[in-house]
């Protein structure tokens, strides 16, 4: 079967399902279970009522407990056991951690993670920042802005291949086709540079891949933040004679400081995941090593899982605090 | 709210020349790529693709025709032809015989061939070698030219990608089977968090400040946490990997946005429509696919548009539950990742594949990009 018809048969095998799970249990409960008629009407629909929303939550709840409160449960476990050949596990302890803390590649993926995470958060909020200022400024800032915002909807991978182009190599004696060499030999360079292997500094090159497709989303909450500021603010710094630089740093940072903390945390939680990038580009050769990437190494080509869940532990022991602060101010919200 | 006396004609350039620096710069790598996709593999390889639009100085390697081409005429074999392609139009500054020696040779010359006979160029790429012998081998003779080449764009990149039936590059397998993957990620999780959503807003039932304290919190629970897990559950229950394996994940990573997203939503309706519908005796069900559906049509539309970029982009999700040892399964971002380690300097293969993939996105991107900011407020100001 040619697979666009395997695809479309699926799909709407799928969502029929999905559609006649809704509409089944809703009728089963309003016909049969608890039929709004006969002597007891009045108890049945105050019963139907109590269930209902739980028939409403169960397919997106078992989901949710399934795909993703679960793993957190079964991760930790994993990473305590090994496995035995043959099938099985067995406990371990805190084996796999300290066989984890003594790889020199796992360091290298946590100080690299940690040049990410100062790195890619702060340089997307800035230029977004300055983005979203400028852009709101001028009679054709909406085209701008659309188009710093669509690497948005380009694949990881596909800015890889953009990147890697780039950052393309010749030999010295042929035309460069790399952007970045032909600049840097245009300048003087003495001869062209292999970004991607100079270690420490491949990693900036693979960061910038991430705030080029960053900045899009920064610039456009930040934007929205920057129109909701009250003008009598801002107007009452011109009139007491407020340079414009003032008026941005002082005035306008200082009113949305509570969104440009929402972005960064938002683009810390995407740099704490951030995969394909390095894997596409060095898949962590030349020292570019990211948790996320070691973490496939362990789990797919040294098929250990005992250490790759150790290290997806480790990644979401960073991710906790932005959890907790994320939680907590939702419960605010709601109050 | 910017017009400070005085200061706006000098600081208006200003902020049109920064922003038009900014979106260049944004710009240039995709339109790199871009360009490289419709020019050949000799042209990529010898300019950067900033001179495609320009005439260019390369160097060329060609081939003369093969031995078995030659006529004799009065004991003087003669091999006459031309070095380009027929559409190709060139013009020849210097040519040799030799990779040392390049532009050993002007357009006219003769030069004196190492296994005997000589070889002419002419500017236009036409030759004529000529030996008193017959000339042996199989293959013609290597000839390397610098030439400037007029600018030329060709769809040849695309149609070989996607027309040709050998079709080596896989990607239009890869295509279908990432539209596969796409449309039902995309649609089942809408689904069930639209229920979810509807009783999280406006249902009344013990719990549900805590059920939406803990989606806030899986919405940055990390999916590398799930992977081993799940794979080790999809393989002990029979799913293995395979589509289904693949949509159930996707479905569970996106749920939490979903909910979150289509929650807030639908709080905001009116409470009127919603209690009058109850008093007027229409069922919840009633309620929320007459009323509540219809009108969070934005919100649905903004989730819609983020789980199928997502899915469409994804790169992790897929080599984990989906693609198997046979690769038959293989997605595009996965295909261009194994295009990447095979065709690694192929640029015109690497660039039509990844434009391949990218541009659906981009045309949802670019058509329905009111409704993508608006959701991106949503699930994030909020």
């Amino acid at each position: 079967m040619h697979p666009a018809l395997q695809g479309l048969m699926t799909i709407v095998i799928g969502v029929s399902a999905c559609i006649a799970y809704f509409a089944l249990s809703n009728q089963f409960l309003d016909k049969v279970l608890f039929p709004a008629r006969g002597p007891n009407a009045g108890r049945n629909i105050n019963r139907a009522n109590m269930i209902r929303p739980w028939l409403f939550l169960f397919p997106a709840l078992f989901a949710l407990g399934l795909y993703l409160a679960y793993p957190v449960y079964e991760t930790l476990r994993l990473s305590l056991t090994d496995r035995v050949p043959g099938g099985g596990y067995e406990w371990a302890g805190l084996d796999n951690y300290t066989q984890m803390i003594a790889e020199p590649k796992f360091w290298e993926a946590i100080r690299n993670n940690m040049l990410w995470l100062l790195i890619v958060p702060a340089l997307s909020t800035a230029f977004g920042l300055l983005a979203a200022q400028l852009t709101d400024r001028i009679g054709w800032g909406n085209i701008a802005k659309s188009l710093i915002f669509m690497p948005m909807a380009i694949s990881f991978v596909g800015a890889s291949v953009i990147w890697k182009l780039v950052y393309d190599t010749r030999p010295a004696d042929q035309d460069q086709i790399g952007i970045l060499n032909a600049i840097y030999m245009a300048l003087g360079g003495a001869e062209p540079q292999t970004w991607l292997t100079i270690p420490l500094w491949n990693n900036l090159f693979l960061m910038i891949v991430l705030v080029w497709i960053q900045t899009g989303f920064a610039m456009v909450i930040l934007s929205a933040a920057l129109r909701g500021i009250p003008e009598e603010t801002v107007e009452a710094a011109i009139v007491d004679g407020a340079s414009p630089l003032q008026i941005f740093f002082k005035i306008k940072v200082p009113q949305i400081k509570n969104t440009i903390l929402v972005v960064w945390t938002t683009i810390t939680i995407t740099v704490l995941k951030v995969f394909d990038i390095v894997f596409a580009m060095t898949n962590g050769q030349w020292e570019t090593q990211v948790l996320a990437n070691y973490m496939f190494d362990k789990l797919f080509r040294a098929n250990d899982w005992g250490v790759g869940s150790a290290s997806a532990m480790v990644i979401m022991l960073l991710v906790a605090p932005i959890l907790v602060w994320n939680v907590r101010n939702a419960r605010n919200e709601m109050r | 709210m910017d017009n400070i006396a005085g200061t706006k004609s000098s600081l208006t350039w200003v902020v049109h020349i920064s922003v038009a620096l900014l979106v260049i710069l944004w710009l240039l790598p995709t339109i790199g790529l871009f360009v490289s996709s419709f020019r050949t593999a000799d042209q990529i390889a010898t300019s950067g693709w900033w001179k495609a639009l320009t005439a260019s100085e390369q160097n060329l390697t060609l081939r003369s025709a093969a031995p078995d081409t030659q006529v004799e005429t009065n004991g003087l074999f003669v091999i006459e032809g031309q070095l380009f392609d027929a559409a190709q139009e060139a013009e020849i500054s210097a040519w040799g015989i030799n990779s040392r020696a390049i532009d050993a040779f002007k357009p006219g010359d003769t030069a004196d061939l190492r296994k005997g006979g000589t070889i002419t160029v002419q500017t236009d790429g036409s030759y004529r070698m000529e030996n008193t012998e017959a000339f042996a081998g199989k293959r013609g003779q290597r000839v390397f030219v610098v030439a400037t080449v007029p600018p030329e764009l060709t769809f040849e990149n695309y149609r070989a990608m996607l027309f040709s039936d050998e079709n080596a590059t896989g990607m239009v397998k890869a295509f279908f089977n990432t539209l596969t993957v796409t449309i039902p990620a995309t649609v089942i999780p809408i689904l069930v968090a639209a229920f979810a959503a509807y009783a999280l807003a406006w249902m009344d039932f013990p719990g549900r400040a805590l059920l939406i304290a803990v989606i806030v919190g899986l919405l940055v629970v990390p999916l590398q946490l799930a992977l081993i897990p799940l794979l080790k559950l999809h393989l002990n229950i029979g799913i293995g990997k395979g589509y289904l394996g693949i949509w159930l994940a996707h479905t569970g990573f996106g749920l939490p946005l979903a909910i979150y997203l289509l929650r807030n939503y639908m709080v905001g309706l009116p409470r009127d429509i919603i209690e009058n519908a109850r008093v007027d005796g229409a069922t919840e069900y009633q309620i929320f696919t007459k009323i509540i559906l219809p009108l969070s049509f934005p919100a649905l539309a903004s989730f819609a548009i983020f789980q199928f970029l997502w899915t469409w982009n994804d790169l992790l999700v897929a080599k984990v539950f989906l693609i198997d040892a046979t690769g038959q399964t293989t997605v595009m971002t996965a295909q261009i990742v194994e295009l990447l380690g095979t065709y690694g300097g192929n640029w015109e293969v690497l660039a039509t594949a990844a434009f391949v993939s990218i541009s659906v996105p981009l045309i949802v991107f670019f058509t329905m990009q009111r409704y993508l900011v608006r959701g991106l407020l949503a699930g994030s100001v909020k």
